[in-house]
Formats: C-alpha cells, sequence, structure tokens
C-alpha cells in the first residue's frame, strides 16, 4: 500500500493535482514509520558527512533485514539514498508526518515553508530541474557531493532529511521490484526538486538582507543629505568624477536656490510692510530695484547650472510639483504672469495697458518661437538615433555607425544649454519691460502680485505632498 | 566679411544660419510670425560658409544665428529676443520696409 502511495505521488512529475493525494497517502507510511521509530533513530548521525555513507551501509542492513528488494544493487541503493533524503522531505506535506518521531524530524520547520504554500512549486520545479539534476550527477560522479554542499548551510534540514528518509526506505520494504525502477526514478525527480527548492530560499534570503540592509543604508544617506542640505553644505559625492559633477551642479544649484528663495522672501516682507506703511515713492523704488537684481541673480544661477546640468533645470526639480505643472522650458511662461498681472494693476492708462498687451503679445510670441526651435531639435534628436535599423542585429559597420550616431546626439544635446539660456532671458526681459511700463508703486503691486501668486502653488504643493492617502 | 555685408545688403532682412542650428530655426520662426520675409543663408550649404561663419564669429559667438536688418548687423539670438521684447525689433523692420505693421 505504501509502495503504491509513492509511486502515485512520484512518478507524476507534471501533474500538481497528483502529487497532493500521495501525500494523503502517505499518511499509512507515515503511520508506519512509527513502528520503525526506534530502528530509524538509531540511525541518526549528526554528521552528514558521515551520514550518507553510514546511511548507505545502514540501509543496506536494513535491507538485508527487512528483506527490501529495492536496494538489490549497491549501486542503486546508494543513488536512491542519497537522493531520498531531498525528495522525501519535499513530498511529505502531511501534518500528521510532521507529529511522528518529533526527535528524528527536528528540521521539519525549516521545510515546511517551501511546502506549504507551494505546491504547484514542487512540481514545476521538479520537472523544471530535472536536467541539472543529471548533470550535477555526471559532473559529481556522484550525488553526494552535491548535497553534501547544501548541507553544509543547511545542517538542520539535513537531519530532517536523513530521517525522513530512513523512515521511507523502512516503510518501502515490501513494494515489488518491478515497481522499484520506477520508484528510484521519482525519487530522484523529487529530491533534485527538493535540492532546487533549498538552494532558491537561500537565494531569496540572501537577496532578501541584502536589499534590507540596502534600504537601511538609503534612509541613512536620506537623512544626512537632508541634515547638510540645511546646513546649506555643498556635498560632493565620493564617486567618480564624472557623476559628482553633475550630482554637484543640480545639488549645488538647489541649495544656492533655497538660499536666494529665503533672501526673495526677506526683500518681498520689506516691500510689504513699506507698501502697507505707505513708504514714498523714492523708498519703493529702491526696494523694487533691489528685488529686480535680485532676480537678475537667479537667472545668473541659472545660467551657470544649465551649463552644469542642463537636465535638471529641464526637470524642474528644483521646483515644488505645483509649480512644475507650469514649466515651460526650466522656467515660468512670462505671457502667463502677465496675463494674471493684467487684472491685478488696474487701474492702468490706455498707454500702459497697450504697452502691457504688447508685451504679453511679444513674449508669447517669443515662446512660440522657442517652443518651435525645441521641437526641431527632438525632432532631428530621433531622426538621429533612429537612423539604420533599430532593433536588427549590428554587424561590425553598424559599431561605427552607432558610435557616429551617438557623437552627432551629442552634439545636439549640447544646445539645449542655448535654449535654456534664451527662454531665462525672455523672462529677465519681460520683467524688465514690465517696469519700464508700470508706475513704482504699480511695480510694487505687481512683485507683490507674483510673489503671492507662486508662493500660494509652493502652498498647494504642500497641500498637495501631505495629503491623507487611501 | 565683404561676402557677408554684400548679402545683407541685398533684402532688408536677412539672416545667417546654418543647418545644424535649432535656434535659428526658432529665430527664423518668430520673423516669419511678425510677418517678415527674410532672406535665409545656410552657411553650412554657401560656397564660402567656413569663411563667413568665422567673419560672423567675429561679431558674436555663437556665430549663427546673424540678423541684419537695413544691411545693419543687429544681433544674435540673444539680441534679437531682447529686441522684441520691448518692441524695438518690430520697429527696426518697419524701419528697412521688411514690414508695413
Amino acid at each position: 500500500m505504501e509502495s503504491r502511495a509513492v509511486r502515485t505521488g512520484a512518478e507524476d512529475e507534471t501533474g500538481a493535482a497528483r502529487v497532493m493525494p500521495s501525500f494523503d497517502s502517505q499518511l499509512p507510511i507515515s503511520n508506519a514509520l512509527c513502528t520503525e521509530g526506534n530502528t530509524i533513530h538509531s540511525f541518526r548521525i549528526s554528521d552528514f558527512g558521515t551520514f550518507e555513507q553510514s546511511v548507505g551501509f545502514r540501509l543496506e542492513n536494513t535491507a538485508d533485514l527487512s528483506g527490501n528488494t529495492l536496494f538489490s544493487s549497491t549501486k542503486v541503493s546508494t543513488q536512491a539514498v542519497a537522493s531520498d533524503p531531498l525528495h522525501i522531505g519535499t513530498s511529505d506535506k502531511s501534518p500528521t508526518s510532521r507529529d511522528i518521531n518529533p526527535s528524528s524530524f527536528r528540521g521539519e520547520r525549516q521545510r515546511l515553508p517551501l511546502e506549504k504554500g507551494q505546491p504547484s512549486n514542487l512540481v514545476s520545479i521538479s520537472s523544471g530541474n530535472i536536467e541539472n539534476w543529471e548533470e550535477s550527477n555526471m559532473a559529481d560522479g556522484s550525488p553526494r557531493t552535491d548535497i553534501s554542499t547544501d548541507v553544509d548551510t543547511d545542517d538542520k534540514n539535513q537531519r530532517f532529511d536523513s530521517g525522513q528518509s530512513l523512515a521511507i526506505i523502512a516503510g518501502s520494504d515490501s513494494s515489488d521490484r518491478s515497481k522499484d525502477k520506477s520508484d528510484q526514478k521519482t525519487l530522484r525527480r523529487l529530491a533534485q526538486n527538493r535540492e532546487a527548492a533549498r538552494k532558491s530560499r537561500l537565494r531569496k534570503k540572501a537577496y532578501v538582507q541584502q536589499l534590507e540592509s540596502s534600504r537601511l543604508k538609503l534612509t541613512q544617506l536620506e537623512q544626512e543629505l537632508q541634515r547638510a542640505r540645511q546646513q546649506g553644505i555643498f556635498i560632493s559625492s565620493s564617486g567618480d568624477q564624472a557623476h559628482s559633477m553633475s550630482g554637484n551642479g543640480a545639488m549645488a544649484f538647489d541649495v544656492e536656490y533655497a538660499r536666494w528663495m529665503e533672501e526673495q522672501n526677506r526683500q518681498i516682507n520689506e516691500l510689504r510692510s513699506a507698501v502697507n506703511s505707505h513708504a514714498s515713492d523714492a523708498e519703493l523704488r529702491i526696494i523694487v530695484d533691489n528685488i529686480l537684481a535680485h532676480y537678475d541673480e537667479i537667472f545668473r544661477l541659472k545660467g551657470m547650472a544649465a551649463k552644469a546640468d542642463v537636465f535638471h533645470l529641464l526637470s524642474g526639480m528644483w521646483k515644488t510639483p505645483a509649480e512644475r505643472c507650469f514649466l515651460w522650458l526650466g522656467g515660468f511662461r512670462s505671457s502667463e504672469l502677465l496675463k494674471l498681472l493684467v487684472n491685478q494693476l488696474e487701474p492702468l492708462t490706455e498707454q500702459q495697458l497697450m504697452g502691457i498687451t504688447n508685451l504679453q503679445q511679444s513674449s508669447q510670441q517669443a515662446e512660440d518661437a522657442l517652443s518651435q526651435g525645441m521641437e526641431a531639435l527632438q525632432q532631428s534628436l530621433a531622426d538621429t538615433l533612429c537612423s539604420g535599423n533599430l532593433g536588427s542585429s549590428g554587424s561590425s559597420g553598424n559599431v561605427a555607425n552607432y558610435m557616429g550616431q551617438m557623437a552627432m546626439a551629442m552634439g545636439k544635446l549640447g544646445t539645449l544649454e542655448g535654449f535654456i539660456r534664451q527662454a531665462d532671458n525672455l523672462r529677465q526681459q519681460t520683467l524688465q519691460q514690465l517696469h519700464r511700463i508700470l508706475t513704482t508703486r504699480q511695480s510694487a503691486r505687481a512683485l507683490l502680485a507674483i510673489n503671492d501668486y507662486f508662493s500660494r502653488l509652493r502652498a498647494l504643493s504642500s497641500l498637495w505632498l501631505a495629503r491623507p492617502r487611501e | 566679411m565683404e561676402r557677408v555685408n554684400h548679402l545683407a545688403s541685398k533684402k532688408a532682412a536677412v539672416i545667417f544660419t546654418k543647418s545644424s542650428c535649432y535656434m535659428c530655426h526658432s529665430i527664423k520662426q518668430l520673423f516669419y510670425e511678425l510677418g517678415a520675409s527674410p532672406e535665409i543663408h545656410e552657411l553650412d550649404q554657401e560656397a564660402n560658409g567656413r569663411e563667413m561663419e568665422s567673419a560672423l564669429r567675429g561679431l558674436r559667438n555663437p556665430s549663427v544665428p546673424a540678423v541684419f536688418i537695413g544691411g545693419k548687423y543687429v544681433g544674435s539670438a540673444k539680441d534679437i529676443i531682447s529686441l522684441h521684447v520691448d518692441g524695438s525689433l518690430k520697429q527696426m523692420l518697419i524701419d528697412a520696409k521688411a514690414i508695413w505693421f
């Protein structure tokens, strides 16, 4: 009965469903083990290295004792013995078997995690890894070598395996000679299955540990960076030079931008209190000029940053999310700004209104022109990268083409800096022209309005980032 | 430079460009938007292109786009944008009869 059960489960390596019944039907075997328990106990050895030999020896003894025809040939028996520890353990999923001979099956807990949740995996591993098993057999000349390496790392399981294997072998004493070979094949397959499963478990464990430690490291680094940025320290990464240069460009700019914002806020507050306290035009003029000069400063900083890391500016990562919504060529759109100012600045004279309308139109035209240039650049870049056949395997001649393509594309990327520059130039000129059109008092109100608008965008970003998520 | 000036004086608005220059493309678009029909000379396709380019580089770097209005050198992209924003560009074009309004 026991042999039949083993055969059903073991022979079918593809039918996951059929593996299950075998587990159940091993219950009788397990029960049978109870009686064999004492015998098994006596075979337990702590050192697996000697175990294999002793298992072979003992099993042959057992075979002699119980007339087990399964081990008629020495070779076959040793192989079977070696494979048994692996396969028996994986195939035994029945909870009851765990309880039997608890001392023998000490290592079982290590075995279960795999078996519990993944019955189909077992089968697929066994079918998928048969080649590996056979290969390793060939290479090693004996499956024993293979197993012992595993055992070094996973000792407890081996103990379980050995205990289990002895039990099963004892249990299959009464199997037919004709069923022997297929049993052995199946046993081998399942053994290999088990081995592969163990290996993959170990790999997974190692990988997860690596991930965890990397995650910790990452949070630590982020905290450090945060602290350092707050102190305005300029951090250079200790990697290769090229990388640290671009990292420096982006980070340095972010730091400088933060400082610029602080100063901007200070000046705006000064302006606000001056306006509220009805300061004279002369006083207002001084503050307004300071703020305009301060705007020149950010454009200068952006110019330097464009040289170091144009993509950082283009990405808008130095701005808050809501501001990024309106990003155009690395900054705000002058025409948009003017649109919202027109309503805020009333009353305006005819001339002023015309001036601002013209300014709005001019900046719109310039923005369109720059956008079209950018589009042409993008199209050209795409064409460069597409020249030749995409997706086809290249001959040696194509390597030269590839390098040529890359060189050309590199040249095109280099022109991006020019576009950011001109976009900033446009912003700067628009602001200056605006203040030429407006009176001092109007300029003051315009600056306060602009600042207020961007502050609201930044506040919106903060709210958005802090919003409760389900 | 002789050649440059000669070509520049032939039309009200003349722009020297290079086919590989995308900023040139932007400036051309701006002129079209204004209703001007500038004469375009692509230096990488002109005879004596190299000489003209180095002559222009003496005026401004980058050498292109180089804009001439009424035969006079106006500037490169940066200058054009600045002049456009304060309305001067339009006026120059009107004065040179490149556009009428």
